[in-house]
């Protein structure tokens, strides 16, 4: 076996929900132990093979707010392209090489206008684009966010530095299902003579999520 | 009986912001649960109602990573894909090896 | 539309976009995908989305069949929570399955 020689990362700042353990930040806990059993087991068996593990974390890895922002550039340089996003977006996305299927859900592109915006949140569990946005943010997972965004969500926006004026009615999403929801944020003023590279660069996570807005530009 | 997952309006402070990396652990319990999903081994609404049966302490008290493990083995378990025999057996081998950490 | 579809199936959406529809105030074990702050309120069908395997039976390892009605529906906040601190016109998008709504008049 040869899965216990693998090169050992050392997240930095890899702080937890619980509290850091001072020494043992390495340490074997049950849980990373069962990762490791179940892993070696499973390969054991030929239901999955070492290489491919290694493969889909790269994949993970590889997944960044950035596929969501080349989106949203497109959509806000392309109408067509815009159009179909909104009608399909699953569609849309496939076409820019992100496969949804993979993870058997269906995208929804919401649109940020002057006067609806637009927030996502998964109060069951922490459902979230990972085809467009990679991996959650501790936050988006968090009790806190997952209690109070269907709730209060102008003072969970507060927290996060947006006040909206109350004629621009928020929207709270709730994915409740298979679907899958980025939200499209207005494009920001001042960035008409911008590429779709340079506008996908003004892109940020947060705003694909609806807890930030993006500033003007210049 | 509301589940203890179901938080929709339930009190709670402050959203914490701090970004944290995932641990390389935490990243393959991820790839895992790729793998069985598209290996159609597990389906992702067992894999929730995996995590909605943990019990409330459990659920709050783990983090995200180690909850989700949790669940994956459990229903491998339940589905008969590993055996806890083989499971404790791997798990205290594991323990007993000079250099666990993969 | 990646919804998932069985092709026999007979059954068309029992509700259109724009009709009152009311969540069911139901309580129970097993896997649901309704969160309880939603059930007893009254919302608007925003859309029907499709047809989807039925996720309470997919997590207990059926099969999900016969498919069912998914619907985007849509509720004022106000009227969803009693103590609503935001704007008139804010809302809560939820995607909820047919057989948890109930035209909004019957009781």
């Amino acid at each position: 076996m040869s899965d216990h020689h693998d090169h050992h990362h050392h997240e930095p700042g890899g702080r937890h929900q619980h509290p850091p353990q001072a020494d043992h930040d390495d340490s074997l806990t049950y849980y990373r132990k069962l990762e490791i059993a179940v892993r070696e087991l499973l390969i054991a068996q030929g239901v999955t093979t070492a290489d491919e593990i290694r493969q889909l974390v790269q994949d993970i890895e590889s997944r960044s707010p950035e596929g969501g922002a080349r989106v949203v550039a497109r959509a806000w340089t392309n109408p067509e392209f815009k159009a179909l996003l909104l009608q399909d977006a699953t569609t849309a996305c496939a076409g820019m090489g992100f496969e949804m299927a993979l993870y058997d859900v269906t995208l929804t592109v919401v649109e940020n206008t002057p006067d609806v915006h637009n927030m996502v949140v998964c109060t069951l569990c922490s459902c979230y684009p990972r085809m467009l946005l990679g991996l959650p943010p501790a936050w988006y997972k968090s009790r806190a966010y997952r209690s109070r965004a269907v709730r209060e969500p102008r003072a969970v926006l507060r927290e996060f530095g947006l006040e909206l004026p109350e004629r621009v009615a928020v929207r709270v999403h709730d994915s409740t299902a298979d679907l899958r929801y980025l939200v499209l944020p207005m494009r920001p003023a001042g960035s008409d003579s911008l590429t779709e590279a340079q506008l996908a660069a003004l892109v940020t996570r947060d705003s694909m999520i609806g807890t930030a807005v993006l500033r003007a530009h210049g | 009986m509301q589940g203890y997952h179901d938080l929709g309006g339930a009190a709670a402070g402050p959203v914490p912001k701090e970004e944290h990396e995932l641990q390389l652990w935490e990243k393959r319990v991820e790839a895992l649960l790729v793998m069985l999903t598209r290996r159609k081994i597990l389906r992702v609404d067992e894999n929730r109602r995996g995590l909605e049966s943990l019990g409330g302490e459990v659920y709050h008290s783990l983090n995200y990573a180690e909850r989700r493990i949790l669940a994956i083995s459990n229903n491998l378990i339940l589905k008969g894909v590993i055996s806890v025999e083989a499971l404790a057996a791997k798990m205290a081998e594991i323990g007993e090896r000079k250099d666990p950490l993969p | 539309m990646n919804a998932t579809a069985n092709a026999a199936t007979s059954s068309a959406p029992a509700y259109i976009a724009g009709e009152r529809v009311l969540v069911r105030q139901v309580d129970s074990p097993g896997h649901i995908r309704t969160p309880h702050y939603i059930r007893g309120k009254t919302g608007t069908i925003e859309r029907f989305v499709g047809f989807f395997k039925n996720p309470e039976e997919l997590a207990y390892g059926r099969s999900g069949q016969p498919v069912r009605a998914l619907y985007r529906v849509r509720f004022v906040q106000s009227q969803v929570w009693p103590d609503y601190a935001g704007a008139a016109g804010d809302t809560l998008d939820i995607d909820l399955y047919e057989h948890w709504l109930r035209p909004e008049a019957s009781r």
